[in-house]
C-alpha cells in the first residue's frame, strides 16, 4: 500500500521540520486565507462565520484576500450561503457545486477540498472543529502532507507573516503556540464559539471562483442511507445562550443541581456543569461546559462551586460579565471572573434567585 | 479448566511484593493478585524505607530503586500546645555508602519493586479482587475466587499479604475481623517544598533527610502520633489516632492534622509550601495480642494483615517485607524437600518469625497498647508537664534554680500524684521491657 | 477477520499539576492511563470479533512502558498487541504519528493477513486533536468512519458494513465497504471487564516489539520532530488578569443581602441587560 503523501513530502525542502522558517520555494507561492464554509443540509455551521470574521483580522495583517470556500449541493440555499459568505467579510467564494457534494462524506468531500487546495494555493485554510470540520480536516492535512493545528483558542499573524496557533495542552493545564513553518497550507481547526460573531456587512459584495472536480458516484464507496433529525429538540442551546448558570463539583450532590436549575428558570437562562459533574453522571455530556465541551459566549455567566481550571476557563473566556461562587477564596475561578462571592453555593445560589425574581417582578408590577 | 500455581500472593504492597519476589527468583510458579489499578495505587504511608530489611531481598537495590532521602537526623518531639520538649539524633556515620533508612515516595517505590517482582518471572494481575479462598472438603486451602469471569485460580498455597483490613482472612473465617481499638487511622499531606528550601530550612545537604517523630497534646488526649519526613521536594506530614479513640472523642482525622499544622513548631516547617496530596489510611496498632493465628493448611498471614506494626518504633514495612521472605522462604523449603503445605510443614514460618526481630519486638512491646490505652494522660498531662519544666527551668528571671525545681517537682505530683507518677514509671518500664 | 485497535497511553491529566517553581508539567508519580476515548473503540472491536470470529491486535506507538497500556488492553479482551517504539519517534506530531503507525499497520498485515478494520479513538485527552485516525485511514486507503453512534451490521461475506454516524443535529447512516478506519464516540457501548483467563494471558504473552527498522520505516526523515510540518513554538501558562474578581462584602452579612449586592453590581455593570430580561419577563 503505497503512500499517496510521499511525494509532496520528499518535496518539502530536505524534509526537515526545523524551528526556522525556511518555506521551500514551491509554497511560496499560496497565498490568501481560506475558510472552510460547513453546509449541510441548507444550513450553514455558524462557525464558519466566526472564522471567517477571525480570517478576516489575518488577511488584512497579511494583506491578502480572504476566501470562503463552500463545497455544496445546487440550489437555494447554496447561492443564500454565497451571499452570506460576502456579508461576513470574504472577498470571494471557491464554489464546488455538485449533486454529489449534497450531504456530507468523508472521500467526496476530501478529495473535492484537496484539489480546491492544490489548484488555487491558500497559505492558510481554518475550518471549524465540528464533527465535519475534524472529519474532514485530518484527511485533507494528511493527503496535503501538511501541518494541522486542532482546537484553536486563539490564532494571529507572527512577525515573519507566519500563522500563529495557539491551544491548550497537557490536559488543558497549560497554552502552547504551534506554527506549521516550512509547509502549506498552515491548517487550523477551531472550536465554535471561541472566535465571536462577525458584524454583518448588509449588502456587501464578492467575486465567486466555480470549481469543478468530476467524480463520479460508483467511484464512491460509502453510501448515506438514511439521515435521522434528532428527535429531542429541546436538547441543550448552549453554545449561544446569551446568559448561562453552571454548577461544579462544589455542590457537592446530585440534587443540588436543582438549585443551578432554579436561578436559570428565573432568568430564562441555559444550564450547564463542569466536566467532572459529567464524568460522575450527574449531568449529560450536552451540559458540559469547557475546552471538550461547550464553548460560551453569553452576557452573564453564573458559575458555583467550580475551581476554575484553564480546561474550564477557556469554554468561558468569552462571556461579558463572569460571577462566581465558591468557598475557597483563592479559587482560581477568581483569577478570571469579573465578580466574585466567597461562600456557600448551596446558600448564595437560592438567594440570587430570589433577588433576581424580587428584581424583576417589581420592575414588572411597576410597568 | 483453572490454573495451579505453585503459590498465590494476594496484594501489592511491601510484603506481597516480598513474598512473591523472593518465590519467583527461586523459580516457583507465583501470581499475585492486587485489587489496585498498580502496586502501591492503595498503600500510603510515611514513608520511611529501612534498608536492611530490603537488603536481604535485593542486595543492591540502592542502584535502581526510587529513594528520597537517607536519614540523617531523628528528632523526637513531645508536643505540648504551643511547645515542644524533645530529643535529636543526627550523626554524619548515617553518611554510609549504604545508608540504613530513607524517606521514600510509596506509590513510586511499590511501582518499582513490583516491576523487580515480575521481572523475577511471577504473574501479576491487577484491578482484581480477591472475594475468598477456595478450601477443599477438608478445610485446606487450595485456592483464591476473584471477582472476574471464570476468577477461581489454584494454588499449593495461598499467601494472604492483603493489608491492614486483611478483608480475605476475616472473609474465610481465618482470623477475627480487625477491631477499632487495635487500628489507627492516620491521614498525611505531601507538601510541596523547593529542594533548596527544605536543604536550608532543615540544615542538611543533598540526600540528606530529617525524621521528626510527634507525641502529645497535638492528639487531644488521644493515643497517637504525628510525624514530619523530608522527602526531596516535599514534606510529608501526618498524624494517626486509633480508630475507637476517634469514634469515642467525635475527632475528626482532619481537623487534627489543621491543628498538627498549625503547632508553633511546625507552622514555621511548612512554611510556604503547597499540598500536593492528601491520603488517608489503617495502620495496625493492636501490637502481639492482635497478632492473628499466622498459618493453616495452604495458607499463611504476612505484613499488615498479620498486624506486624511496632507501634512504638513506628516501624511496620520492614516487618512487612520480612515476614514476607520468611513466609517465602518456608514454601521454597517445603517444595525443595517435597513436602505438602500442611499446617504442619508451614509452622515454620512462625518459627522463623519467632527467632527474627519481627516477633520478639512485638514480644518486647506487648503490653504498650493497653498501657497507652487506659494511661491516656501520657498524652496530655506529661507533655504539659514536661514543657512547662523545660520553661520554667530555662527562663532566667531572677528566681532562683532551687525554687524552681521544687516548682516543677510540685506541677508534676500534684497534677499525677506521687503514686501516680511511680505507677506511670511502673507501668511505661514494663511496657518496655 | 482481522482488527487493529490503536491506543495511546496517557497521563491522567486529572492528577497532572503544575511546579509551582518552573512551571512545567509534574509528570513524575502521575498515573499512565489508557486512552479513556480508546476503550469504547477497543470494546466495539471486541463485539465484532465475538460476532463474526478473527483477532483483535492491539497496537500503539509509545516508550517501552507504553507496555502497560497494551496488557490493560489485553486483560479486557484483545488477543495480541504490538508496540511501536523508537526514540526515532519521539516529538511526533499527528502527521508523523499517523505514518508511523500506518507503516506498523502494514508489517503486522505480512504476518496476521489483510487487516480488515482499525478502529482508533476518538481523540486523546492529552493531545484533543483526533487527527491520527483520519491520517491512517487516508494513507492506508482505509474507507473512514468517525464519531460513529453504533455499527448497525457487519456482513463478512459481502465485505460491507453499515453504522450511524453522529452529525449536527442528527445521525447518518452510512454504509461502506472495507477495510475501514473507525473512531467511536464515548458512551456508544460499555467497556467490558476482561475475565481471569483474560488478564493472565495479558500477563504472559509476549508483545511483538517493533522498531522504526523492523516496521519497514525506511525514510526516519518522516518520523519524529524531523517528520513533524507542526512545531511547538512555545508552552506557557496563561497570563493572570491584572485585576481579579470584585468581591461582593460577605463578612457578617446575610445571603439576602449578599444576592441583592451581586444582582445590583450585575447590571450596573450590564444596565442593557436588564433592560432586555425586563422585557423577556413581561412576555412570559
Amino acid at each position: 500500500m503505497s503512500d499517496k503523501a510521499a511525494p509532496a513530502a520528499a518535496a518539502a525542502g530536505g524534509n526537515r521540520a526545523g524551528m526556522k522558517k525556511e518555506l521551500p520555494e514551491h509554497f511560496k507561492a499560496y497565498k490568501h486565507v481560506w475558510v472552510f464554509i460547513e453546509m449541510e443540509r441548507g444550513v450553514v455551521h455558524p462557525v464558519s462565520w466566526e472564522l471567517l470574521g477571525e480570517g478576516r483580522k489575518l488577511a488584512d495583517k497579511l494583506g491578502v484576500e480572504l476566501a470562503g470556500a463552500l463545497l455544496a449541493g445546487p440550489g437555494e440555499a447554496t447561492a443564500a450561503a454565497v451571499k452570506d459568505c460576502f456579508e461576513y467579510g470574504a472577498d470571494l467564494v471557491y464554489l464546488m457545486e455538485d449533486p454529489i457534494l449534497a450531504d456530507y462524506r468523508n472521500q467526496t468531500y476530501a478529495a473535492s477540498l484537496t484539489d480546491l487546495v492544490n489548484t488555487h494555493k491558500p497559505e492558510i485554510l481554518l475550518l471549524g472543529a465540528t464533527n465535519l470540520g475534524r472529519d474532514l480536516a485530518g484527511t485533507v492535512a494528511t493527503t496535503l502532507a501538511t501541518g494541522l493545528t486542532a482546537d484553536c483558542t486563539e490564532l494571529a499573524i507572527d512577525h515573519e507573516g507566519s500563522l500563529a496557533a495557539t491551544r491548550p495542552t497537557f490536559g488543558g493545564t497549560l497554552l502552547c503556540t504551534i506554527h506549521t513553518l516550512n509547509f502549506r497550507p498552515q491548517m487550523a481547526t477551531v472550536r465554535p464559539r471561541v472566535m465571536a460573531m462577525p458584524e454583518r456587512q448588509e449588502g456587501r459584495q464578492g467575486r465567486v471562483v466555480p470549481h469543478k472536480l468530476a467524480l463520479e458516484e460508483s467511484s464512491i464507496i460509502t453510501k448515506i442511507l438514511d439521515f435521522i433529525a434528532d428527535a429531542n429538540i429541546e436538547k441543550a442551546q448552549l453554545a449561544y445562550a446569551d446568559i448561562v448558570v453552571a454548577g461544579g463539583m462544589g455542590l457537592g450532590r446530585a440534587e443540588n443541581f436543582k438549585l443551578v436549575q432554579d436561578l436559570a428558570a428565573v432568568l430564562g437562562a441555559e444550564y450547564g456543569c463542569s466536566r467532572p459533574v459529567v464524568q460522575k453522571g450527574w449531568m449529560p455530556a450536552e451540559r458540559q461546559i469547557g475546552q471538550t465541551g461547550k464553548t460560551i459566549r453569553p452576557r452573564l455567566y453564573i458559575a458555583a462551586g467550580i475551581s476554575g481550571a484553564i480546561q474550564h476557563r477557556v469554554g468561558v473566556e468569552g462571556s461579558d460579565i463572569i460571577l462566581a461562587i465558591n468557598t475557597d477564596p483563592n479559587a482560581t475561578i477568581f483569577e478570571f471572573a469579573h465578580m466574585g462571592i466567597v461562600g456557600d453555593a448551596l446558600q448564595i445560589l437560592p438567594a440570587l434567585t430570589e433577588a433576581f425574581r424580587r428584581r424583576l417582578a417589581v420592575n414588572r408590577l411597576a410597568g | 479448566m483453572s490454573e495451579t500455581f505453585d503459590a498465590i500472593v494476594i496484594g501489592a504492597g511491601p510484603s506481597g511484593n516480598a513474598c512473591a519476589y523472593v518465590l519467583a527468583k527461586s523459580g516457583l510458579n507465583v501470581l499475585q493478585i492486587e485489587r489496585g489499578e498498580y502496586s502501591g495505587s492503595k498503600n500510603v504511608q510515611g514513608a520511611i524505607l529501612y534498608a536492611d530489611a530490603l537488603e536481604r531481598i535485593i542486595p543492591d537495590f540502592r542502584e535502581e530503586a526510587p529513594l528520597e532521602r537517607h536519614i540523617v537526623e531523628q528528632r523526637m518531639w513531645i508536643l505540648d500546645d504551643k511547645a515542644h520538649v524533645g530529643g535529636h539524633y543526627r550523626s554524619d556515620a548515617f553518611n554510609e555508602e549504604k545508608p540504613n533508612r530513607y524517606t521514600i515516595i510509596r506509590a513510586q517505590f511499590d511501582k518499582w519493586f513490583n516491576r523487580k517482582v515480575r521481572e523475577a518471572g511471577a504473574l501479576v494481575v491487577c484491578e482484581t479482587t480477591v472475594t475468598e479462598l477456595i478450601k477443599d472438603g477438608k478445610g485446606k486451602v487450595i485456592g483464591v475466587r476473584t471477582d472476574r469471569e471464570e476468577g477461581e485460580v489454584y494454588a499449593d498455597v495461598v499467601v494472604m499479604a492483603d493489608g491492614v483490613n486483611a478483608l480475605v482472612g476475616s472473609r474465610s473465617g481465618l482470623k477475627p475481623e480487625v477491631k477499632p481499638e487495635t487500628v489507627a487511622l492516620a491521614v498525611k499531606e505531601m507538601h510541596f517544598l523547593p529542594q533548596d528550601v527544605i536543604e536550608s530550612r532543615f540544615n542538611i545537604g543533598e540526600e540528606e533527610g530529617v525524621v521528626i517523630e510527634v507525641a502529645g497534646s497535638v492528639t487531644v488526649g488521644m493515643v497517637g502520633t504525628a510525624f514530619l519526613y523530608t522527602n526531596k521536594e516535599s514534606i510529608a506530614i501526618g498524624i494517626g489516632c486509633l480508630v475507637s479513640d476517634f469514634t469515642e472523642a467525635q475527632v475528626r482525622p482532619a481537623f487534627l492534622l489543621e491543628k498538627f499544622k498549625n503547632h508553633p513548631s511546625i507552622k514555621p516547617l511548612l512554611a510556604g509550601s503547597e499540598v500536593k496530596e492528601y491520603a488517608a489510611h489503617l495502620i495496625p496498632e493492636g501490637g502481639l495480642p492482635a497478632v492473628p493465628q499466622l498459618f493453616g493448611d495452604g495458607w499463611m498471614i504476612v505484613g499488615d494483615a498479620a498486624q506486624f506494626v511496632n507501634a512504638v518504633h513506628r516501624e511496620g514495612s520492614n516487618l512487612a517485607m520480612t515476614s514476607g521472605r520468611l513466609a517465602a522462604e518456608t514454601i521454597i523449603e517445603a517444595k525443595k524437600a517435597g513436602k505438602p503445605m500442611t499446617a504442619q510443614v508451614l509452622s515454620a514460618y512462625k518459627k522463623a518469625l519467632e527467632n527474627s526481630f519481627v516477633i520478639k519486638d512485638l514480644h518486647k512491646y506487648r503490653r504498650l497498647p493497653k498501657v497507652l490505652h487506659h494511661n491516656k494522660h501520657f498524652f496530655t498531662d506529661y507533655p504539659r508537664l514536661l514543657s512547662q519544666a523545660a520553661e520554667t527551668m530555662l527562663r532566667v528571671d531572677g528566681e532562683d534554680k532551687r525554687s524552681k525545681e521544687k516548682k516543677v517537682t510540685k506541677s508534676f505530683r500534684s497534677t499525677r500524684s506521687l503514686g501516680g507518677l511511680i505507677g506511670d514509671m511502673f507501668n511505661l518500664a514494663r511496657a518496655f521491657r | 477477520m482481522n482488527i487493529v485497535v490503536c491506543i495511546k497511553q496517557v497521563p491522567d491529566s486529572a492528577q497532572i499539576r503544575v511546579h509551582p517553581v518552573t512551571n512545567t508539567i509534574m509528570r513524575q508519580g502521575v498515573p499512565t492511563i489508557i486512552n479513556p476515548y480508546d476503550l469504547f473503540s477497543l470494546e466495539a472491536a471486541l463485539q465484532l470479533r465475538d460476532q463474526v470470529g478473527g483477532k483483535v491486535i492491539v497496537l500503539t506507538m509509545g516508550p517501552p512502558m507504553a507496555e502497560d497500556a497494551l496488557r490493560k488492553a489485553m486483560g479486557i479482551g484483545a488477543d495480541k498487541a504490538v508496540l511501536l517504539t523508537d526514540r526515532f519517534f519521539a516529538g511526533s506530531d499527528t502527521l508523523a504519528t499517523s505514518y508511523a503507525l500506518s507503516m506498523a499497520i502494514s508489517k503486522i498485515a505480512e504476518t496476521e493477513g489483510p487487516i480488515d478494520m482499525v478502529f482508533c479513538g476518538k481523540q486523546t485527552i492529552d493531545g484533543d486533536t483526533a487527527q491520527v485516525g483520519p491520517g491512517i485511514a487516508c494513507r492506508l486507503g482505509l474507507n473512514q468512519l468517525t464519531y460513529i453512534t453504533s455499527i448497525e451490521s457487519l456482513d463478512a461475506a459481502k465485505r460491507e458494513i453499515t453504522v450511524q454516524r453522529r452529525a449536527e443535529g442528527g445521525v447518518q447512516v452510512l454504509k461502506t465497504a472495507l477495510p475501514v478506519m473507525v473512531t467511536m464516540l464515548e458512551g456508544s457501548n460499555v467497556v467490558r471487564r476482561g475475565s481471569m483467563p483474560n488478564v493472565l494471558r495479558a500477563a504472559r504473552e509476549p508483545i511483538t516489539i517493533l522498531n522504526a527498522a523492523k516496521a519497514g520505516i525506511e525514510d526516519l526523515t518522516r518520523c519524529g520532530l524531523k517528520g513533524s510540518p507542526t512545531v511547538v513554538k512555545k508552552v506557557f501558562a496563561p497570563k493572570p488578569r491584572a485585576d481579579k474578581a470584585k468581591l461582593v462584602e460577605t463578612a457578617n452579612r446575610s445571603h439576602t443581602d449578599i444576592a441583592n449586592d451581586a444582582v445590583e453590581a450585575i447590571f450596573a455593570a450590564a444596565p442593557k441587560l436588564h433592560t432586555d430580561l425586563l422585557g423577556r419577563v413581561a412576555q412570559a
